[in-house]
């Protein structure tokens, strides 16, 4: 950890730009499942990446490739959204 | 040349939400706000201002709103009274920390219970140490002069803060009196373009506003806070003499009236210091020596300037439109911490709660030695 700033050289207001903070890769927070993609079957309707809490749906422009698993945190509302089934929680 | 026209304080204030043309302005109607924001939104509805206008369901939901506009980008400002500001006093103190430029218009009105719509400082007084300036009108040109200031104070670099312009509920806000306004040309000339230095829809810059901070910093945000409305004080002159090359009035962080050689002075805020002004006049005729310190910025509460203003006068009277029930009046307080070790002799009355009238013989009284603890007060008593 850095040394802490005085007060006088704070950011005003307490704004917090993109490399003021750390960036600890939060997928170590899953307990055990992890999700799984069957491409073929995924329509591309992108619900999932709506609906990730965490933004760990890879997408290649707007086409769904897979799964950040640095911060997928196993929730499994992906699997849970999906129409096609194309998602499944499986044991990591 | 000034346009003269017949107002009152919250027509007065519109006008000039019209000429700022703010780009949002969040509001919830409370009396004796409404006719600020009624006829505001009449001119927006008519297309004298481009504002969006968002109408919320509390003032809660209206300060919010406003932190949220402000911060994304755009000049904001906001109007409200009393209970309104009671509700909205959670947000205001986020406003403040986050350092929102957000300039609302106060209708000063007494706090409940009881009810009551009528004017008293206990709204202001409720957030003074939220860390958001708050100036004080005399009269409904003040009103109007100090709306086209507070953009400027609030957006000014060394202090980005929330400005909050006082008047008095119904004796400025529904009185109607000749003010004299700018031409619509000349406002946006001198308020200029909103800018700070992180706007959330800045994509290209993109940050994170309002964080949590934990022992380890909460104090050093507090006291960022604290300097940047110290630095109001001098802003405010800066802004003010802009102000003054524009309009031809100058304003003060205080305003001393025949106070050259006076023995015997009161401070006060708001529209009694118009009242206190004709008294001076009188007893000046008749050759007394009073005078009046009328206090245009309670926050930040300009210290030095009441030392310098008072340091010759033997005894001075602070006039309170709030209480603070089991200690010392918020006023009678600064001016007394601003005096300490002087050696003049200080007092203080309460007045006007709720709305009370205070009658020029009240402060004929004052000065003539009279030393009441609540003026107006059925059962009022003298100090020992």
């Amino acid at each position: 950890m850095a040394e802490l700033s005085s007060w006088n050289e704070l950011p005003l207001g307490g704004t917090v730009g993109p490399a003021d903070s750390p960036r600890p890769l939060t997928g170590g927070w899953r307990t055990g499942e992890v999700p799984a993609a069957d491409v073929s079957r995924c329509v591309n309707c992108l619900l999932c990446w709506i609906y990730c809490p965490d933004s760990a749906i890879v997408l290649e422009g707007e086409t769904f490739t897979g799964f950040d698993l640095d911060y997928c945190k196993g929730c499994g509302i992906c699997a849970e959204v999906c129409p096609a089934d194309a998602i499944a929680m499986v044991a990591e | 040349m000034s346009d003269l026209q017949l107002l009152t304080g919250g027509e007065a204030v519109a006008h000039a939400m019209r000429q700022v043309d703010p780009d949002v302005v969040p509001v919830y109607p409370i009396t004796p706000q409404t006719p600020i924001i009624q006829t505001f939104a009449k001119f927006v509805a008519d297309g004298k201002a481009r504002t969006e206008i968002v109408n919320v369901e509390s003032e809660h939901s209206a300060m919010s709103a406003a932190i949220g506009a402000a911060l994304a980008g755009a000049r904001t400002m906001t109007a409200t009274s009393s209970q309104g500001l009671a509700l909205m006093a959670e947000v205001v103190y986020i406003a403040a920390s986050m350092r929102a430029p957000i300039v609302m218009a106060l209708g000063n009105r007494a706090l409940s219970g009881p009810i009551n719509i009528h004017c008293d400082h206990s709204d202001s007084m409720l957030i003074r140490d939220s860390g958001v300036v708050q100036l004080f009108a005399e009269n409904a040109q003040e009103a109007y002069d100090l709306t086209l200031i507070a953009p400027r104070l609030a957006e000014h670099p060394d202090v980005l803060l929330p400005v909050l312009v006082c008047q008095d509920g119904f004796t400025i806000t529904h009185s109607a009196e000749p003010v004299a306004l700018l031409p619509d040309e000349a406002v946006p000339r001198f308020v200029g373009d909103y800018c700070i230095p992180h706007p959330v829809l800045d994509v290209a810059r993109p940050t994170t506003q309002g964080p949590f901070a934990m022992p380890d910093y909460y104090f050093e945000f507090r006291r960022q806070q604290a300097a940047a409305i110290e630095a109001a004080l001098p802003a405010f002159e800066e802004v003010a003499a802009e102000f003054a090359l524009v309009a031809g009035r100058r304003y003060g962080v205080v305003e001393e009236y025949r106070l050259d050689g006076a023995s015997t002075a009161i401070v006060a805020l708001g529209s009694s210091a118009g009242t206190v002004k004709d008294v001076v006049d009188e007893l000046r005729d008749a050759g007394e020596a009073v005078g009046l310190l009328k206090i245009v910025s309670f926050r930040p509460f300009p210290a030095a300037a009441v030392a310098h203003a008072l340091a010759n006068v033997e005894t001075v009277t602070v006039l309170d439109r709030a209480d603070s029930p089991g200690g010392a009046p918020p006023l009678r307080a600064e001016v007394a911490a601003a005096l300490y070790g002087s050696g003049c002799e200080l007092r203080g009355s309460v007045y006007g709660l709720g709305g009370r009238d205070l009658h020029p013989t009240d402060i004929r009284a004052v000065y003539a030695g009279g030393n009441v603890s609540h003026i107006g007060l059925r059962g009022a008593s003298c100090h020992a």
